[in-house]
């Protein structure tokens, strides 16, 4: 298992790679960091032509703050967001939470965010916390700039809006407020797996009550998903009902029951919700309106839905209690 | 391509198909073969070493990126008068390898981060879950790790690899 034979170029401006890349009568690829793409090309399911290492291209390795919003240059590897003070406020610890369950720490050094973005791989933490905040992908092309929605980004497994001519410059996500709390949680098999289910979100809580929630589920479809029916649900829930049971598992009640699976989560027979509360409804939401979970080996489509319903209610929890400790001394509950 | 791997401080002028992947160049044009090839994956880690002072796994980089580079190899590791490494130490004092295959890339992955293992001491836990072992069951890989990082004082450890880079 070798790659093909390719050209290479090493271009140090972003004009040289947009040229290199406008080559499209041939199959041109942006070289990240390598973590996906050198392993497509090892077995051949990729054989470009053309390889554009931006590696060199200077100003891409950054980290910019502007208007509420952070931009994350494309050479800025998985690593950086090892430190939740890489980007400041919730959105910080949301990445640091995020992105321990990516590879092992010699991939992270490497990999990227937006290549990750670009690789669009339906169980990547980085493209579910897109779709989540709304981040807004910015590509370049002889053309010009254009900017795309994470909405109407994936279109697919490792599909994308992007052109084949397009480099991706940066990704833009919106910082959250002080008093938004975060959560990542994620079921594997190994540390070497992608995710079975992972899920993000962000809940804003104003006097006691959530007034925003941005939930992303990742490796819940074909691509990453932001679970709107499960958002719905939250809205004007009251957070100290989460604090009445603490050590309690949501969304287990009602027609979920615990399945025997060698895969499963202890937690999975432990303790449970009540089935009304807003934390059982919204992963029961997640997982029966949002997610579109793929068959796939080891964790077919049913045991996924309840691994979504039980993580949601457990990211919830966590996204509470980040705000907790976070943000009460200056939000103030009651 | 022409370029030039700095490996273990020696020069290696190269003449390289940029299809070639770093532990290729090893191996094949540098004649070190202590750097493993497992997966070709990203996954078994056996194929770690340094670029630049960071772990990577050398099947997922190609040769003509570390164009300039400083890499460090197992060969690296023992002093110049073939004074083992403490990590090496280590490793032999705790049973830390069975049939070896594994070893460069748990030594590599660990000496690149021994000197931050004595502020997080859980560190060790991540770094013994990036590679796999066959043989051992890990336990004694992360003794062993944690015996150099403690025995090794971030200064000693410097000392047998300076007059090799
Ligand atoms: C063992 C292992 C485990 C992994 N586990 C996970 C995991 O749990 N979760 C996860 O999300 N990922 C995982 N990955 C993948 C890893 O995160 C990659 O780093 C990531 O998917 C791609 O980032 P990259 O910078 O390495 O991109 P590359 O591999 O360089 O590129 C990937 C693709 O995106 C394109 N591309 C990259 N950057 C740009 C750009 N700026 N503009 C246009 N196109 C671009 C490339 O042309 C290529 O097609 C794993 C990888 C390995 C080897
Ligand atoms: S050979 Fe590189 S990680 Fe397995
Ligand atoms: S000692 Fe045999 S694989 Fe680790």
């Amino acid at each position: 298992m070798k790659p093909a034979a390719f050209d290479y170029v090493a271009p140090h401006t972003v004009r040289e790679a947009v040229d290199a890349l406008g080559d499209t009568w041939r199959d041109v690829r942006v070289l990240a960091g390598g973590q996906s793409l050198i392993l497509e090309m090892h077995m051949r399911r990729i054989c470009p032509d053309l390889v554009v290492d931006i590696n060199h291209v200077a100003g891409l390795d950054r980290i910019g703050l502007d208007d509420g919003t952070v931009r994350v240059g494309a050479l800025v590897r998985h690593q950086v967001f090892e430190s939740p003070q890489a980007v400041p406020g919730p959105l910080g610890r949301l990445c640091a939470n995020a992105v321990v369950n990516i590879a092992h720490p010699p991939i992270r050094t490497r990999g990227t965010l937006v290549g990750s973005i670009a690789w669009a791989h339906p169980a990547s933490e980085w493209c579910a916390i897109a779709v989540a905040l709304d981040a807004v992908i910015e590509v370049r092309s002889s053309g010009g700039v254009r900017e795309i929605a994470a909405r109407d980004f994936f279109l697919g497994p490792l599909q994308t809006a992007r052109a084949p001519d397009e480099i991706i410059t940066s990704v833009r996500f919106p910082l959250l407020g002080g008093s938004t709390g975060v959560g990542f949680v994620e079921h594997r098999r190994t540390h070497f797996c992608f995710a079975q289910v992972a899920v993000a979100a962000a809940v804003t809580v104003h006097d006691g009550l959530i007034v925003d929630a941005r939930i992303g589920l990742a490796n819940c479809a074909d691509r990453p998903v932001r679970a709107r029916a499960a958002e719905r649900v939250l809205i004007g829930a009251d957070v100290s009902a989460a604090n009445d049971h603490p050590f309690a598992d949501a969304a287990l009640a009602g027609d979920h029951q615990p399945v025997d699976h060698p895969f499963g989560d202890a937690d999975l027979a432990g303790n449970r919700l009540p089935a009304d509360h807003p934390f059982a409804r919204a992963g029961r939401a997640a997982a029966d309106e949002d997610a579109a979970p793929v068959d796939e080996p080891y964790a077919d489509p049913e045991y996924r839905r309840q691994v979504i319903a039980v993580l949601v209610g457990r990211t919830l929890r966590q996204a509470v209690a980040d705000w907790r400790s976070h943000a009460e001394p200056e939000g103030g509950l009651r | 391509m022409n370029i030039t791997l700095t490996v273990n401080g020696d020069d290696y002028p190269l003449d390289v198909e940029p299809r070639r992947v770093l532990a290729d160049a090893l191996r094949e044009d540098c004649g070190l073969t202590g750097t493993h090839l497992g997966c070709e994956h990203g996954v078994c880690g056996a194929c770690t070493v340094l670029v630049d002072g960071e772990a990577v796994r050398a099947c997922l980089m190609l040769a003509v990126q570390c164009d300039g580079a400083a890499v460090r190899t197992v060969e690296g590791l023992a002093g110049p008068d073939g004074e083992p490494h403490p990590l090496q130490r280590a490793f032999s004092a705790e049973h830390a390898l069975q049939c070896g295959f594994c070893t460069p890339g748990f030594l590599m992955i660990a000496a690149g981060a021994l000197e931050s293992i004595g502020d997080d001491p859980e560190l060790v836990d991540r770094l013994v879950e990036s590679n796999i072992c066959r043989c051992t069951g890990y336990e004694p890989i992360r003794r062993a790790i944690m015996r150099a990082a403690t025995d090794c004082p971030p200064a000693s450890d410097r000392s047998p690899t300076s007059e090799g880079s």
